[in-house]
């Protein structure tokens, strides 16, 4: 089966320092990737390059998605081709509420127009799944969020666009337990779906309890230094990532 | 600015009138005598009106241009006699004469064609004149009078309009309110009685095409005791008009205990001179409350001023605006805490563009027998590229040891981070940061009245359109 998302050699500079080295990372649709390594190690950069961000400038090699030479296409067009990315620290952005805004990215990325007490019906059902308050849609968007509420709004982003690839970049991370689960459930759902496809990026494991993680892929100083299937999750909780990196 | 305001820098300017290429500065061939004593016949002035247009016409040739802020050697001041001179000669504008920018903007914002045409001062009737009269006897009802100013000279509030008329604003404040007083047409007069409360917002948009008004309207407003009326001056639709100065003037009466609000959203066509002077004295107890969108012009002169004259009286200020490419706007506000335990809250935003100028100009004076009062200012000055440029200059002239002053500004740019997170949700570049433009103006859009509210975004989307190469 030919991968949905194909990272080969890639290179990439942040302010002219280079962070990601030769990069090979393949993603099989409807699988579960998980993406760990070091603080520092370029996990953000890697799922950042993937999404666009501007700031990562790709100095060599290729990336295709669905078939697609992603480096020709803008952020925005990745996003409508089917690339989702929870942020790890999710902007804040006043004056624009998080039902407006989800509005705007629901009609762009489908290309359609939806009746809005329609659609706010379809949210607050997921609302209600990630225990968040109806209220949070008309506030403005992760203004005055707590570290976990934004997180939680990633997710109901995630589930409302329904892309083809979500990569979460530390999406548990600053969950209480309960919200953790909760949220674990709501990315279980939203693999339901044979035609999606998760990368996660983790340092901890609850997140990826009420899931079956097919592919693991280790990154430790800008390299992709290990691949293995889900048992080197264990591996990595039992030793840490001291074997992966250079001695020097 | 040596501390001082800036009334006080324009009652001092002197005489040094700029000199152009071809020749020099003839104030006499601008306006004369003759002209004005035809506007005066045209309007039927009474007498003392016609003596008041006559002297700010000496103090018109006698004031210099101010020479402080934005340069406004480009407005042909010799033109002014045609901008004035009453059955414009011969002159029937036509709705193709409009510049198509204008006529664009008018289509894009939805406006029907007949409503384009009479915004765009070539119409003759329109749709809105009929609401006019509508809200008119609706608000008649509770003894409120709301009419053209030019009527109300000959109706039963005559005298009320003698000890009124630029009172506030003399004629010998500066150069364009000396204009003002000698040529001013057209506008606005509402008196509230006592004690009423107008529910529906009054709004001057409705007669924007009375006959006479243009770029020197009046417009005078006299809350009394008690009293609380909402009124929206200007229309959110850009006006067109053939000359390129506006100089209105606004005068806004609060009286013990009375409740204001005076919203304005203007968009001037791209050439345009404005300068604009708007008013407020409030009494004891009295609460003003202003809100400003600024958009258009080539340049502005535009420092809505409070003054805060009884014990408790209140002012609060929520401004915008937009300067764009060849735009050089300065705009801002002045308080004069003139009373004890008075309080003035600021929050002025403004945005610059390819190239724009935006400054923000204020002024807040504490009087020696203003103890207990307070004033905070809030500014925030969002820049869109490095060409654009932002100052802001505030004044303090503090003269009570008893008073509680904050000012507080803030310069800055839209985050690169912030748009990459909006268009990796599908928004364009574009949509990304007219999304966040419109944000940073959410603040003065929430405090208007939902139809206004959707139109400054309207306004805020066309001027962020094409910003993305
Ligand atoms: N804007 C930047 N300027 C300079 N260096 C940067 C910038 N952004 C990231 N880096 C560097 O790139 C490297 C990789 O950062 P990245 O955020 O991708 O790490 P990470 O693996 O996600 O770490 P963590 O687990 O802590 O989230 C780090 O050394 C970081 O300091
Ligand atoms: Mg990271």
């Amino acid at each position: 089966m030919s991968a949905l998302l194909s990272v080969c050699n890639l290179s990439v500079q942040i302010n002219e320092q280079p962070i990601l080295h030769h990069i090979h990372l393949e993603l099989a649709p409807g699988k579960v990737h998980v993406l760990m390594g070091p603080n520092g190690a370029g996990k953000s950069t890697l799922g950042n390059v993937i999404m666009g961000n501007p700031a990562c400038s790709v100095t060599e090699g290729s990336m295709f998605f669905n078939g697609s030479d992603l480096l020709g296409l803008s952020v925005d067009q990745r996003a409508k081709a089917g690339i989702f990315l929870s942020f790890q620290n999710p902007l804040e952005v006043p004056g624009i509420s998080l039902f407006s805004f989800l509005k705007s990215a629901y009609e762009l990325t489908r290309d359609t127009h939806v009746r809005l007490w329609q659609f706010r019906k379809q949210l607050s059902a997921t609302l209600g799944d990630l225990a968040l308050d109806e209220s949070y849609l008309d506030r403005d968007l992760n203004v005055g969020f707590s570290g976990g509420e934004k997180k939680k709004a990633e997710i109901l982003q995630m589930l409302t666009l329904s892309p083809k690839l979500a990569i979460l970049d530390e999406t548990d991370s600053g969950l209480d337990v309960d919200a953790v689960r909760t949220v674990s459930h709501g990315i279980a759902r939203y693999m339901e779906d044979a035609g999606h496809t998760l990368l996660i990026i983790t340092h901890s494991t609850r997140i990826l309890e009420s899931l079956h993680v097919d592919r693991v892929h280790i990154l430790a100083e800008g390299h992709i230094v290990h691949e293995g299937d889900a048992s080197l999750i264990d591996d990595v909780n039992a030793h840490g990532f001291e074997r992966y990196l250079s001695r020097e | 600015m040596n501390g001082k305001t800036y009334l006080d820098e324009i009652s001092h300017s002197r005489y040094d009138f700029r000199y152009d290429e071809d020749g020099y500065f003839k104030v006499d061939q601008g306006l004369n005598e003759d002209i004005i004593l035809e506007i005066s016949r045209e309007k039927n002035d009474p007498e003392w009106m016609r003596e008041f247009r006559l002297r700010s016409l000496e103090q018109y040739h006698r004031l210099s241009v101010p020479d402080w802020g934005p340069d406004i050697s480009g407005l042909n001041i010799d033109n002014i006699v045609t901008y004035v001179r009453p059955k414009n000669a011969g002159m029937t504008p036509k709705w193709s004469d409009v510049p198509s920018e204008i006529r664009e903007t008018f289509e894009r914002l939805g406006i029907p064609q007949a409503e384009r045409e009479s915004l765009a001062g070539v119409g003759a009737q329109y749709d809105s004149e009929l609401v006019y009269h509508n809200v008119r006897e609706e608000v008649a009802a509770q003894g409120v009078i709301y009419t053209d100013l030019e009527s109300a000279l000959h109706g039963p509030c005559a005298e009320m309009i003698r000890t009124h008329f630029m009172h506030l604003v003399p004629s010998t404040d500066h150069k364009f309110a000396a204009l003002h007083g000698a040529v001013w047409s057209g506008g606005s007069f509402v008196y509230v009685p006592r004690g009423v409360s107008v529910e529906i917002p009054l709004q001057s948009y409705f007669r924007l095409n009375a006959p006479g008004a243009g770029q020197f309207e009046h417009t005078l407003i006299i809350v009394d005791e008690g009293a609380s009326l909402h009124f929206i001056e200007g229309c959110s639709a850009p006006k067109y008009n053939v000359a390129n100065l506006h100089a209105g003037c606004v005068e806004l009466y609060v009286e013990k205990n009375a409740h204001l609000r005076y919203s304005t959203i203007e968009n001037w066509s791209k050439n345009m001179y404005n300068l604009n002077t708007k008013r407020a004295i409030v009494r004891e107890g009295g609460v003003m409350e202003w809100v400003s969108g600024s958009f258009g012009s080539h340049v502005s002169y535009l420092y809505p001023t409070t003054i805060l004259a009884g014990a408790k009286a209140q002012m609060n200020y929520t401004g915008i605006t937009f300067a764009g490419a060849g735009q050089n706007l300065d705009t801002g506000m002045k308080v004069i805490h003139s009373a004890p335990d008075t309080a003035s809250v600021i929050h002025a935003k403004s945005i610059s563009k390819s190239g724009g100028i935006s400054t923000y100009r204020s002024a807040v004076t504490v009087n020696p027998g203003a103890a207990g009062s307070k004033s905070t200012a809030n500014c925030e000055s969002l820049m869109l590229d490095s060409d654009s440029r932002s100052d802001t200059i505030p004044v303090m002239d503090i003269r009570t040891a008893d008073a509680d002053i904050g000012h507080e500004a803030r310069i800055g740019r839209i985050s690169s981070e912030a748009i990459f997170y909006l268009m990796s949700r599908g928004l364009s570049e574009e949509e990304a940061r007219t999304r966040i433009v419109s944000g940073f103006a959410d603040s003065v859009s929430k405090e208007l009245p939902l139809e206004y509210a959707v139109e400054m975004n309207n306004l805020i989307r066309l001027e962020m359109k094409g910003t993305i190469g």
